[in-house]
C-alpha cells in the first residue's frame, strides 16, 4: 500500500520538480507539464489533472514550490470558481474543453450572476434564455462582473421558466465571450475606478452542450459557485506576490498577475487602512486633540477586536473545535471597522478632507479612503443580508415571511429596467 | 491562549456555570441584593472549600490554587453572567491581588491563606472623593508615629467595605504612595454604606480618623504594585461584564422568538434581527477583547496596561449597549422591576465606570502606545 504523508508528498514533489524546473520555459509550456504531472492542482481527481491529494496536505506541495520559486498553476480571478463548479457539475466534455486550459492560465473567466434588478435577491434574475432552433438564445443584462473585459468565458445564470417558482426557472450555462451578441461596457464607481463590468446580451447563442446539468438545476449550480467563492476557492485562490527575477516564466506570471490584480488596487483602502491612522494622527499634531485620540482609540479597540475575533474562530478550526458564533462575523465586523475608520481619517485630515488626488495626503491614498469605504458593507453581500444571515442561521430567529417563493416568478412584483 | 481556551478551562466553566445557575437564580439574586450583606454565607463557604475559587490566582506557596489570571477570568466572566452576590472581586481579585503584588513575604504569608481559603473577606480602597482608581489624587494621609502608622481620610467606592474584614488602603506619606491594612473592626474606622445604583454590588464609603494601619510592602512604594492591581482588576471586570452582557443578549434573542404582536414573532422583524445581530457582534467582540487580556496578563506581556484598558472601555460599552437594546427588545416589561433585564442594566451602568471611565481607559490606552 502506498503512504501518503507530509514526508512522502514533501519527497515526491522535490523530486518532480528537481527534474523539471526550469525557468527557461514559457508559462504555458511550464504549466502544461504541471497539470501531465498532477502537482498543479494535486488535490483534484486524479481523472482531472489532480493526484486526489488530502487538502491538508496541499500546503506542502505549496512549501516545496515556494521553496525553490517553481511557479504555480494559474490561481487568480474567478477561473478558480470556474474549475470547482465544472469540477462538481460539468460534464466530461466540459472539463475535457475547459480545465487544462484554467489551470494553464490560457483562458480567463468571469461570473455572471448580479442584475441591475437583482443584487442581494440573486435568485430574482431576469435576463433570459430561451431555445430557438438548436441554440438557447439570450438577452438581457448582467452587473459587477470582475474581468468580464477581457474574460474569454463566463458563468451564466439565466432565467430559463418564468411559470415556475423563482428558484426553479433557473439554468446555468458556460458561455463565449467573444461573440457579436455580447457587449462589455466598463462600470464607474464613485471613487473613479472602474473594475467592474457591465454586460449585455442581445440574442447571444450558447450551443446546447453547453448547459451545466439540466433545465432548471441552475439555482442549485450557483449556490456551489458562490460557495466556493467564499471560501476562497479551496485554497487554490492564493494572492501570491510576482516575483520580479527576470527570467521569461516569471516576466509572463508578473504580467499576469498585474491584470488580474488591477481591478482590487483600491481594496486596501476601501477596507478603511486602519495601518495607517496612529503615524497619520502622530505627523499632523493630530495626535494632541483629545476628541481625536478617543476616536482613535475607538476605532482601534474595535479593529484589534475584530482581528482577535478571526483569531479565535481560525483557532476553533485549526483545533477541529465546534466554531461559535464568531465565525460569522467577520464581514460585518470589517464593514463596521472601515466606516469607523473613514470618520478617523477625516478627523485626522481635517479640512484637507475637501482634496483628492495628489492635493490630498499621502497622493490621493487618503482621499481614495474617504470614497471608497462605502463598499465594503455592500459587496460580496450588503450587511443587511449579512445580519439576517446571522439571525437566521447563528440566533435562530424566525425568518421573515416570503411572497416571491411560492407562486410564477412571472407573477412575482419585480423591479422597472 | 489568547485566542482558546483548554479543555480543562472548559471543564472549569461549565462545572462553574452549572454551580452558579443551581447557586444565583434570579430569585437569589433578588433575595440577596435587599440584604445588608450582599451575599449567602453558605454559598461563599461552597465556592471557598468546594470549588476553591477564592484561591483560584493565588500561589500554592501561600495557601491557594496558583492557576493564572486565564482562570480567574473564566471565574469572573461566570459570575457576572449569574449575576453572583458575593465579595469575590473584592476578596479575590482586588485585594489578594493588591497583596500578592505589594506585601512582603512574611506579609504574604500570614495575609493571604486566610483570603484564599474565603475565612477572610478583604477588600481594596483607592478612590476617593473624586472617585478616581489611579492613585494620583489620592489625598488620604499616612503618618508615622512610634513605629505605627495612622490613617486619616476618606475612602469611597469601596466593594463589600462595610463587611470586608480586612481593608487594603492606599495612603499618601512624605514618601509617596504606600497600601496598608487595616482591619475591618480597626478603632477610629467608621463605615457607611453607600446607596448602590446596582444593588448586586455593595459599596461603602470609609472614614479613617487616626486609624492603626499596618504597611504593607514598603513605604512609597506602591506605584507600580497599584497600576498593576488595577490592571488584573480591569481585565477581570473586563470579563464579567461580557458574561453578563453575553447572558443579557441570549435572553432578549429568547423573548424576541417568544413574544407575538401583528401575528407573528416579534424575532421575525428585521428590525430585531439586525439589533440581535448588532449585539451579537458587539458581544463576541468585547468577549475576543477581554480573553485576550486575560491571557496576556499570563504571559507578562509588556502591553498589558494598554491592553487592561483596552479590554475595560471595549467591555463597558459592549455592556451598557447590550443592556439598552434589551430593555428596549422586551418593550413595556423590559422596564419593570418583575422582569430581570435591569438587574443586569444596572450591573452594566455601574460597571461602566467602575475602576475608570470608558473614555479614561481610552486615552490611558492611547498613552501607552505613545500616540
Amino acid at each position: 500500500m502506498v503512504v501518503i504523508n507530509e514526508e512522502t508528498v514533501r519527497a515526491e514533489v522535490r523530486t518532480w520538480l528537481e527534474e523539471n524546473w526550469n525557468t527557461n520555459l514559457g508559462l504555458v509550456e511550464w504549466r502544461n507539464k504541471l497539470v501531465d504531472s498532477g502537482w498543479g492542482a494535486p488535490h483534484w481527481p486524479t481523472d482531472w489533472y489532480g493526484r486526489d491529494l488530502p487538502v491538508g496536505l496541499v500546503p506542502i506541495a505549496d512549501e516545496e514550490f515556494d521553496r525553490i520559486g517553481a511557479v504555480g498553476v494559474a490561481k487568480m480571478g474567478i477561473r478558480t470558481l470556474a474549475a470547482a463548479t465544472i469540477l462538481t457539475h460539468g460534464s466530461d466534455m466540459h472539463k475535457e474543453k475547459f480545465l487544462r486550459r484554467i489551470l494553464t492560465g490560457e483562458d480567463t473567466w468571469c461570473q455572471l450572476f448580479s442584475e441591475p434588478g437583482s443584487g442581494s435577491d440573486l435568485a430574482g434574475a431576469m435576463t433570459r434564455a430561451e431555445l430557438r432552433g438548436n441554440k438557447w438564445v439570450v438577452n438581457g443584462q448582467k452587473v459587477w462582473t470582475t474581468s468580464a473585459h477581457h474574460a474569454d468565458f463566463g458563468l451564466l445564470l439565466a432565467r430559463t421558466d418564468v411559470d415556475v417558482p423563482k428558484h426553479k426557472g433557473m439554468t446555468y450555462f458556460i458561455i463565449d465571450m467573444h461573440q457579436q451578441g455580447i457587449e462589455v461596457v466598463p462600470l464607474r464607481q464613485m471613487n473613479g475606478h472602474a473594475s467592474f463590468n457591465q454586460v449585455f446580451f442581445t440574442d447571444a447563442e450558447i450551443s446546447p452542450e453547453f448547459m451545466v446539468e439540466g433545465l432548471g438545476d441552475g439555482w442549485k449550480i450557483a449556490t456551489t459557485t458562490l460557495m466556493h467563492e467564499r471560501r476562497g476557492a479551496d485554497g487554490m485562490r492564493r494572492y501570491t506576490q510576482a516575483s520580479d527575477r527576470p527570467e521569461r516564466i516569471y516576466r509572463e506570471e508578473a504580467q499576469e498577475h498585474a491584470i488580474a490584480l488591477e481591478p482590487y488596487k483600491w481594496y486596501p483602502q476601501r477596507a478603511g487602512r486602519v495601518d495607517l491612522v496612529l503615524d497619520r494622527a502622530k505627523q499632523t499634531g493630530k495626535n494632541a486633540d483629545p476628541i481625536v485620540r478617543q476616536e482613535i482609540a475607538k476605532l482601534m479597540i474595535m479593529a484589534k477586536s475584530a482581528e482577535w475575533t478571526a483569531r479565535r474562530a481560525r483557532a476553533a478550526q485549526e483545533e477541529g473545535r465546534p466554531q461559535g458564533p464568531e465565525g460569522s462575523l467577520g464581514k460585518l465586523a470589517a464593514s463596521y471597522v472601515a466606516r469607523a475608520a473613514n470618520r478617523v481619517h477625516t478627523a485626522i485630515t481635517g479640512t484637507d478632507s475637501m482634496l483628492t488626488g495628489d492635493d490630498s495626503p499621502m497622493d490621493g491614498v487618503i482621499a481614495e479612503i474617504l470614497i471608497s469605504t462605502p463598499a465594503i458593507s455592500i459587496a460580496g453581500g450588503t450587511d443587511e443580508i449579512q445580519k439576517n444571515i446571522i439571525s437566521e442561521r447563528v440566533l435562530k430567529m424566525p425568518k421573515e415571511p416570503r411572497f416571491d417563493t411560492d407562486r410564477p416568478f412571472r407573477e412575482v412584483p419585480k423591479n422597472v429596467v | 491562549m489568547k485566542f482558546s481556551f483548554s479543555d480543562e478551562q472548559e471543564e472549569f466553566r461549565s462545572v462553574l456555570r452549572r454551580f452558579l445557575e443551581d447557586k444565583s437564580p434570579t430569585t437569589e439574586v433578588r433575595r440577596l441584593m435587599e440584604t445588608e450583606k450582599g451575599s449567602d454565607p453558605e454559598v461563599w463557604d461552597q465556592l471557598a472549600r468546594e470549588l476553591g475559587l477564592t484561591a483560584i490566582h493565588i500561589p500554592e506557596t501561600y495557601g491557594g490554587q496558583g492557576f493564572g489570571i486565564g482562570e480567574l477570568a473564566i471565574a469572573v466572566e461566570e459570575m457576572g453572567r449569574a449575576l453572583l452576590c458575593a465579595p469575590f472581586f473584592s476578596s479575590t481579585v482586588m485585594a489578594a491581588t493588591a497583596i500578592l503584588k505589594s506585601g512582603s513575604e512574611d506579609q504574604k504569608q500570614l495575609l493571604l491563606p486566610e483570603i484564599a481559603s474565603g475565612e477572610t473577606v478583604a477588600t481594596l480602597a483607592v478612590a476617593e472623593e473624586d472617585g478616581l482608581w489611579d492613585g494620583s489624587s489620592v489625598v488620604m494621609t499616612a503618618s508615622e508615629s512610634g513605629g505605627k502608622y495612622v490613617l486619616n481620610g476618606l475612602k469611597r467606592f469601596v466593594l463589600d467595605g462595610c463587611t470586608a474584614d480586612l481593608i487594603v488602603v492606599l495612603a499618601r506619606s512624605t514618601n509617596g504612595l504606600s497600601f496598608f491594612t487595616v482591619k475591618g473592626e480597626a478603632t477610629g474606622l467608621v463605615r457607611d454604606s453607600l446607596k448602590s445604583l446596582d444593588p448586586t454590588r455593595k459599596l461603602a464609603q470609609l472614614t479613617f480618623n487616626a486609624v492603626e494601619a499596618e504597611l504593607l510592602g514598603e513605604e512609597g512604594g506602591a506605584g507600580d504594585p497599584l497600576r498593576e492591581t488595577l490592571d488584573v482588576s480591569a481585565i477581570c471586570l473586563a470579563n464579567e461584564m461580557v458574561g453578563g452582557a453575553e447572558r443579557i443578549r441570549e435572553a432578549a434573542v429568547e423573548y424576541a422568538n417568544m413574544r407575538v404582536q401583528f401575528g407573528r414573532a416579534i424575532g421575525s422583524f428585521q428590525s430585531l434581527k439586525h439589533k440581535a445581530a448588532d449585539m451579537l457582534l458587539d458581544v463576541e467582540l468585547a468577549k475576543s477583547a477581554a480573553y485576550y487580556a486575560a491571557a496576556a496578563a499570563d504571559d507578562d506581556d509588556e502591553e498589558v496596561s494598554a491592553l487592561a484598558s483596552l479590554a475595560k472601555s471595549a467591555a463597558a460599552d459592549a455592556y451598557m449597549q447590550t443592556a439598552i437594546h434589551a430593555v428596549q427588545i422586551h418593550g413595556g416589561i423590559g422596564f419593570t422591576w418583575d422582569n430581570d433585564t435591569h438587574l443586569w442594566f444596572k450591573r452594566a451602568k455601574s460597571s461602566e465606570v467602575f475602576l475608570g471611565s470608558s473614555a479614561y481607559h481610552r486615552e490611558r490606552l492611547m498613552d501607552e502606545w505613545n500616540v
